[in-house]
């Protein structure tokens, strides 16, 4: 099957126009830059309030933790890893639809990714940032981290390379830096026309300097064109790894219910719902609170919803097959571990997860729901939630249940496990917020290049990773 | 001539992009060398027009990034199997397969970053004054006009048949393109 007819359905799109209404090149832009240019609203100071609140909480509980020492946290012997493996696992996948918006879809020369990608770009790069704080905090030591990198040092030894999480130190660092650097060079002519637009010339020094002095030279955008095509080419293989090295920390231990070959496809799927489900929760108050619901148009959310369904049953196969061959493998252990998520102690965590993950998205089938901000906004909601529930499940009850019966043990979250929880929502949206606030949202660049008119009319449609763009 | 300014070229701007590429290829067509076509987003089909070569960009990429992994391989085979050994029940030291994630890693990551050192050195950043600032042009293509700029730097520079160049080949204004004298400020 050829990437294209893959995605026929998604790319339905394509019939309609992609920016609503009369719009041109300036009255774009005016919309686009409308939240950098004027003062911000009192609903944004109030939202910023309340994340920086929640932000101030995770510091708290973050510098709690290293005076204290992890001890503070509920984690015991047998659940060594609780909520911080949980959050770290959680963001990380939220971060995976960025790449995919930006990479995949691109190459799959999708152009309705243009009104989403800097978005879900800039998602992915907090989302990381996030993430990388709970590893980070539970080495207890934070300041020690260098010593997860292979440096020379007085003792003459070396990190283990055969080791997943040492492979996940190099995966997530280099997904980090990429994603950062496809996002910075993404926004460059974009800041170039926020600098000079800037009637202030403090605002055009900063944004200048930004802009690393871009001037929109053709001789310059052929090059960048390359070079982005690149980025593309190199996080779609890149966001593939990511997750299935992060899957493979559980996966080459021996701990029944994780030691499974099913994993890394499992953690992608995965990973790709429940960043959709994220895009869309924050993208819809974006549009609503930005005013740009003719550049995210409710076509927009209805493609998103589609792929938050497709990536659902995926998701739903695998909790089948992980179900199946704990049944068929004859395992008395795997059974055990399946049984128990099932009927034991987090029997409620393991139905939360089915419910919230693999029914509820199944009225995403109904193209009304799919279209109407309302009724899809509480189905994302729950999917976060879900999929927050699915790697809850994945990493404690397999570990509160391992081989020795009187090793067993439950595991409860003390108020610092919640408060580093909750307070990286805050440091997250806090991001998004300052992002909103001072970056363009939506790339103009981008989107001024798939307004009608824009491009050569015997090119028009011409491939985008050619020598054009989006 | 104005005080305290130099003239740095001849800047046609036209309005649509159908102009832009015919202006494009009457300039290259007229064998200048030093000049440049500015549009606030990627134009299909102006690297021809313009006669640009294709981008050296994507071979240096795969370089690094095989320079990334061949390092990454050396890394982990010196360290694992010659500085530090650790024997664990006979089992080999140098076991590639448990080294093939991080030599995928930093292909990727050292591709990346030299993509990143290929634009900032290709598409020259990191200069923060240009002309055309000073002539006012800039805020123009950066938004929603194009602009041919042909510099004086060009062996065939003449400011009169420049612009008359321009002007015959669809620019719908023709301006004279100024530089500001070094006054130390950034843009």
């Amino acid at each position: 099957m050829t990437p294209e007819s893959a995605v026929v359905a998604v790319s339905s799109l394509e019939a309609g126009p992609l920016v609503l209404g009369e719009v041109d090149f300036r009255k774009l832009e005016d919309d686009i830059n409308r939240p950098l240019e004027s003062f911000p609203t009192r609903r944004w100071w109030i939202a910023i309030s309340c994340t920086g609140l929640l932000a101030a909480l995770f510091v708290y509980a973050f510098l709690h933790t290293v005076f204290t020492g992890i001890g503070a946290w509920g984690n015991n012997n047998p659940v060594g890893w609780a909520w911080d493996i949980t959050n770290f696992v959680f963001w990380i996948g939220i971060g995976h639809a960025g790449t995919l918006i930006s990479a995949i879809l691109f190459l799959l020369r999708q152009r309705w990714r243009t009104a989403i990608a800097r978005f879900a770009e800039a998602m992915t790069v907090f989302a990381v940032i996030c993430a990388l704080q709970f590893p980070l905090v539970h080495t207890g030591r934070p300041w020690l981290a260098y010593w997860l990198l292979p440096l020379p040092n007085a003792n003459g030894i070396w990190v283990n390379f055969r080791s997943p999480l040492l492979w996940d130190v190099f995966a997530v660092s280099t997904y980090g830096t990429v994603s950062f650097l496809f996002w910075y060079t993404g926004l460059l002519p974009d800041l170039a026309t926020v600098r000079d637009r800037a009637r202030h010339g403090l605002r055009r020094t900063i944004y200048g300097i930004l802009s690393l002095g871009w001037q929109g030279s053709n001789r310059a955008w052929s090059h960048y064109e390359k070079a982005y095509l690149l980025f593309a080419g190199l996080s779609t293989p890149l966001v593939l790894s990511v997750h299935s090295v992060v899957s493979f920390d559980f996966a080459t231990s021996v701990i029944p219910g994780w030691h499974a070959t099913i994993f890394p496809p499992y953690f992608v799927a995965g990973a790709i719902f429940s960043g959709f489900a994220m895009v869309a929760t924050l993208i819809v108050i974006m549009r609503k609170f930005f005013r740009l619901e003719h550049v995210v148009t409710e076509d927009h959310l209805d493609v998103m919803n589609r792929i938050i369904i497709a990536t659902s049953l995926m998701v739903g196969y695998a909790y089948a097959t992980e179900v199946f061959i704990a049944w068929y493998s004859g395992a008395a252990y795997e059974r055990y571990v399946f049984v128990n998520r099932a009927f034991g102690h987090y029997a409620w965590a393991y139905w939360t997860m089915v419910a919230c993950n693999v029914v509820i998205p199944q009225v995403l089938w109904i193209r009304k729901v799919r279209r109407t901000v309302l009724l899809l906004y509480p189905v994302v909601i729950l999917v976060n939630v879900g999929m927050w529930f699915e790697r809850f499940v994945i990493v404690v009850t397999s570990l509160h249940r391992d081989y020795l019966p009187s090793s067993w043990d439950v595991f409860s979250p003390t108020w610092v496990d919640v408060s580093l929880f909750v307070g990286s929502i805050g440091v997250f949206l806090t991001l998004m917020l300052l992002f909103a606030r001072f970056l363009p949202a939506v790339s103009l660049a981008e989107t001024k290049a798939i307004l009608p008119g824009s491009q050569p009319r015997a090119r028009q449609g011409a491939r985008p990773g050619g020598d054009g763009h989006g | 001539m104005a005080e305290g300014r130099n003239l740095a070229g001849v800047v046609g701007l036209c309005d649509d992009v159908e102009s832009l590429l015919r202006a494009a290829s009457a300039v290259r067509a007229a064998g200048y060398r030093e000049w440049d076509c500015h549009t606030p987003y990627p134009v299909h089909g102006l690297d021809r027009a313009m006669g640009l070569k294709a981008s050296p960009i994507p071979a240096i990429c795969l370089a690094a990034g095989f320079a990334g992994a061949g390092v990454a391989l050396l890394m982990q085979w010196w360290m694992s199997a010659v500085d530090y050994p650790v024997r664990i029940g006979g089992k080999p030291l140098y076991s590639w397969p448990a080294f093939v994630p991080i030599v995928f890693e930093l292909f990727v990551l050292f591709s990346a970053l030299a993509t990143v050192c290929c634009v900032l050195v290709l598409c020259r950043l990191g200069r923060w004054h240009s002309p055309l600032h000073d002539s006012d042009v800039m805020r123009l293509v950066t938004s929603d006009r194009f602009a041919v700029v042909l510099r004086q730097e060009d062996r065939l520079f003449a400011e009169q048949e420049a612009a008359a160049l321009l002007a015959r080949s669809g620019c719908r204004e023709v301006r004279p393109l100024y530089e500001r004298e070094e006054d130390g400020s950034l843009i």
